[in-house]
C-alpha cells in the first residue's frame, strides 16, 4: 500500500485514535490489571466486536438490528461445540452410558452424536463455520427483508423475533444444545488447557488482535465508496436508488459484515469465558449490544469499543455493589443516550475535548516534533491551552424509513 | 403426527385446544389493541407496552388487597372497579411518558424504540423494588370461578369467558372510537398527514397525547384481565412483548381487523400445536411461520389502501 493510500485510509487524527486504543488495550490494561480483571476486560471486548458491527449497520447503514445476539450465539456455539467435542473424548466420558458424546446428550438419552455435530470435530471446519454461518444466515435474512424494501422498525422487530426464536429453540432442544445451562465444562483447545492463566493472557491478546483486524476492516469500509453510499442510503434511500445503485445489495453486505464481526466476538467469548449459554443470545442481550454502540457513539468505530468497555465495566461494578440500582442506571442510560447525547461519547469528545487536544498537539508539534509518538489517552485532556475553533460535527441521526 | 388418533378424537382435541387458544387469543387481542393504536396509528414503537400491562395487573392486585381487607362485603364487584382504576393509572402514566419523552422523538422511530426499552427496564426494577421479585396473584370473586361443561371433553372456564367478552367489548369500543367518532377521524387525519391536519385546525399534539394515553390505558385493562389467567411478576410483560409486536405487524400495522385476525391465527396455531409437541417447539414453529409469512408479505395480512 502506498503512503498516499494509507494516509487516505487513516487520516492523522483517526490514526491517533487507533494508536491510543492500541496502547490502552495492549499495554496499559495488561500491565495494570491482574489476570482475573484482564479476563473480564477480554470478555467486554468480545461485545466490542458486536458494537463495531452495529456502527456499520446502524450508524452508517441506518439498519437497526435487534438480533445481533443471534450472530454472537452462532459464533459462540460453533466454537463451544468444537471445544465440547474435544472435552468429551471416550476416555474422559467413560462413566456415561454412551461414552464419547457430550455429557448433556447422555443426560437426555441420546445414544449417538447428531449429524450436524460431526463436522465440528475439525478445527478448520469450526473456524470456517464461525465466519460462514453468520454470512449465510445474514444473507438469507437480508435478501428476504431488503429485497422487499422492509426496513426501519419492521426490520428491528423481525430480527428481535429471530433472537427470541433462537433462544426458545436452544432451551427447548436441550439434548442437542445443552438447554438453558448452555455448553459448560469446556477444557482444551488442541490439547492446550484454556482454563490456565497463561491461556487467558494468550486469548486476551488474540482477542485484541482480532478486534483490530475488525476495526481495520470497518475503517476500510467507512473510507471506501461503499461507506459513503451507506451514509447516502441512510439519509435519502430513494435518491441512491434512482442514481442506479442496488440499495438492497449494499444493505445485505453490511448486515452480513456486522454478523461476522458479532460471530467472531462470540467465538472469542467462548474461548475466554469457557462457556456459552442461551442467556447471551436472546432479546435482552441483543438490545444491550445496541446500547454499547449507542453509548460509544453510533458513528464512531473507536467509540463503540470504549462504549462496550465502559458500559460493561459499569454493569459489573454496579451489580457487585448495588444490584437493584443497575437496571435503573441501564434504563436511564438508554433514555439519556437517545434524548440528550445521540452521538454518544464520540460526539461529546468531538464537541468538547477534541478542540483542546488538537490545540495541545498543535503547540507540541511546533516546538519539538519528535515527542509526538507517545500520545496521552484522550481522558487526561490538558485544560490549559485555549480552544481553537474547529469544525464540530452536526448531529446526524439515522432515520429508519418504513417502506411499504 | 395425526396417524395415531381417530377422527372423533382429533375433533375433540381440536375443539379442546381451540377453546384454550381462544383464551390466549383474548389476551393477545387485549394487548395488541393498545399496541395497534400506538404503533399502527402513531408509528411509535413502545417497548414498554408490556410494563404498562403489568402496571394494570399490579393495580388490580392492590385493589383486591384493599377490598379483601377493608370491604370484604363488596369483594364480588372489586374486579370491575379494578379494571377502571387500571385503565386510569396506565393512561395517566402513558400521558406523562408521551409528554416527557415520546413527543420529542416522533420523527426518529428507532430511537423511540431504544428510549422506551430504557423505560421498560426502569419500570421493571420499580415493580421489583415495590412489590418484590416474587409473582403475585389475585383471588377471584366466586362468580368468576368454575366452568361450564359443554361436552365430555370440552369445558369453558368462566374467567376465560369473561376475558373473551371483555376482549370483544373493548375491540368494538375501539373500532367505534376509531371509525365512528370525531376523535377517530382526527387521529387518522394526523397519521396520514401531520402538517395538513395541523393546518385545518386539529391540535395534533393533543391528539397524539390522547392516542398514546388510550393505548396505554387499554394495556392496563389487558393486564387487569391477565391477572385472572396467570400470576404477575415484574418481568411478565417482557415475555409477551415480542409476541404482541408480531401479532400487530402480522396483521398489518394500521388495520384493527388485521390485528384481531392475526391474533386469532397465531393463538390458534400455537395452542393446537401444543397438544402434539412440546410447548417450546410449537412456539418456535408459530413464530417462524409468522416471520416467514412476513418475509413474503411484509405489509402484513390486511392493509389499508392509502394514497401516499
Amino acid at each position: 500500500m502506498s503512503y498516499q493510500r494509507f494516509s487516505a485510509l487513516f487520516p492523522k487524527k483517526e490514526m491517533m485514535g487507533f494508536i491510543v486504543l492500541a496502547i490502552i488495550l495492549a499495554v496499559v490494561l495488561p500491565l495494570s490489571l491482574d489476570i482475573f480483571r484482564l479476563n473480564l476486560v477480554g470478555k467486554y471486548l468480545t461485545y466490542a466486536f458486536v458494537a463495531v458491527g452495529l456502527v456499520l449497520c446502524w450508524g452508517y447503514g441506518g439498519i437497526l438490528s435487534l438480533g445481533q445476539g443471534v450472530f454472537f450465539g452462532l459464533g459462540g456455539y460453533a466454537m463451544a461445540m468444537f471445544l465440547k467435542l474435544e472435552a468429551s473424548d471416550p476416555e474422559s466420558t467413560k462413566i456415561q452410558s454412551t461414552p464419547g458424546i457430550p455429557d448433556f446428550m447422555d443426560w437426555n438419552q441420546l445414544t449417538e452424536l447428531p449429524f450436524f455435530w460431526e463436522p465440528f470435530h475439525s478445527f478448520g471446519f469450526t473456524i470456517a463455520a464461525i465466519i460462514l454461518l453468520p454470512c449465510i444466515f445474514g444473507y438469507i435474512v437480508g435478501v428476504a427483508m431488503f429485497k422487499r424494501r422492509v426496513g426501519g422498525v419492521y426490520f428491528a422487530i423481525i430480527t428481535q423475533a429471530l433472537a427470541a426464536i433462537l433462544t426458545i429453540l436452544i432451551i427447548g432442544q436441550q439434548g442437542y444444545t445443552g438447554g438453558v445451562n448452555g455448553m459448560t465444562d469446556l477444557r482444551t483447545l488442541h490439547g492446550y488447557d484454556i482454563r490456565t492463566d497463561s491461556a487467558k493472557y494468550l486469548f486476551y491478546f488474540v482477542c485484541v488482535f482480532m478486534l483490530f483486524v475488525c476495526l481495520f476492516v470497518a475503517q476500510f469500509i467507512r473510507k471506501s465508496k461503499l461507506g459513503r453510499l451507506l451514509v447516502a442510503m441512510r439519509d435519502k434511500e430513494d435518491r441512491v436508488r434512482f442514481s442506479g445503485y442496488d440499495v438492497a445489495n449494499f444493505k445485505i453486505f453490511v448486515f452480513c459484515i456486522g454478523g461476522v464481526f458479532a460471530a467472531i466476538g462470540g467465538a472469542m467469548f467462548t474461548l475466554q469465558v469457557g462457556f456459552m449459554s442461551p442467556t447471551l443470545v436472546g432479546i435482552v442481550p441483543s438490545i444491550e449490544m445496541v446500547i454499547f454502540c449507542a453509548v460509544g457513539g453510533r458513528l464512531s468505530i473507536i467509540g463503540a469499543v470504549y462504549g462496550a468497555l465502559i458500559v460493561n465495566a459499569a454493569k459489573t461494578s454496579f451489580s457487585e455493589s448495588f444490584p437493584e440500582l443497575w437496571l435503573f442506571a441501564m434504563g436511564g442510560l438508554f433514555i439519556a443516550v437517545v434524548m440528550a447525547f445521540p452521538n454518544g461519547l464520540a460526539g461529546l469528545y468531538n464537541t468538547y475535548a477534541a478542540p483542546k487536544v488538537d490545540a495541545f498537539f498543535a503547540k507540541l508539534f511546533t516546538k519539538k516534533p519528535a515527542v509526538a509518538t507517545t500520545a496521552p489517552p484522550p481522558a487526561i485532556t490538558p485544560s490549559v491551552s485555549k480552544p481553537v475553533v474547529t469544525k464540530t460535527e452536526t448531529p446526524v441521526i439515522p432515520q429508519g424509513a418504513i417502506h411499504e | 403426527m395425526f396417524a395415531e388418533y381417530s377422527t372423533s378424537e382429533l375433533l375433540s382435541i381440536f375443539a379442546m385446544q381451540g377453546v384454550a387458544g381462544l383464551i390466549l387469543f383474548s389476551v393477545f387481542v387485549l394487548m395488541a389493541l393498545g399496541l395497534a393504536i400506538i404503533f399502527g396509528q402513531m408509528g411509535v414503537i413502545n417497548m414498554a407496552h408490556g410494563e404498562f400491562m403489568i402496571l394494570g395487573a399490579y393495580v388490580t392486585y392492590l385493589t383486591s388487597q384493599v377490598f379483601s381487607t377493608y370491604l370484604p362485603e363488596l369483594f364480588s364487584i372489586y374486579f370491575i372497579l379494578a379494571m377502571i382504576l387500571a385503565f386510569i393509572v396506565a393512561a395517566a402514566l402513558g400521558a406523562l411518558v408521551e409528554w416527557g419523552m415520546i413527543r420529542h422523538l416522533y420523527n426518529r422511530p428507532l430511537d423511540t424504540l431504544l428510549a422506551t426499552w430504557g423505560l421498560s427496564l426502569i419500570l421493571q426494577q420499580l415493580y421489583r423494588t415495590v412489590f418484590g421479585a416474587r409473582e403475585v396473584g389475585v383471588t377471584l370473586p366466586d362468580w368468576l370461578m368454575g366452568s361450564y361443561q359443554l361436552t365430555d371433553s370440552i369445558e369453558l372456564p368462566v374467567n376465560g369467558l369473561f376475558v373473551m367478552t371483555l376482549a370483544i367489548g373493548i375491540s368494538l369500543a375501539v373500532a367505534i372510537l376509531m371509525y365512528r367518532s370525531r376523535w377517530g377521524t382526527q387521529v387518522r387525519a394526523v397519521v396520514q398527514n401531520r402538517a395538513m391536519a395541523g393546518a385545518v385546525g386539529i391540535n395534533t399534539a393533543k391528539v397524539d397525547r390522547i392516542t398514546f394515553a388510550l393505548g396505554c390505558g387499554i394495556a392496563g385493562v389487558a393486564g387487569s384481565a391477565f391477572t385472572m389467567i396467570g400470576s404477575t411478576g415484574p418481568t411478565s410483560g417482557q415475555l409477551y412483548i415480542v409476541d404482541t409486536f408480531l401479532v400487530v405487524v402480522f396483521g398489518g400495522a394500521s388495520s384493527l381487523l388485521g390485528t384481531i385476525a392475526s391474533a386469532f391465527t397465531i393463538s390458534q396455531a400455537q395452542s393446537t400445536m401444543e397438544f402434539f409437541m412440546s410447548g417450546s417447539m410449537s412456539k418456535v414453529l408459530t413464530l417462524l411461520f409468522v416471520v416467514f409469512i412476513l418475509m413474503l408479505r411484509p405489509q402484513g395480512l390486511f392493509t389499508l389502501k392509502v394514497r401516499r
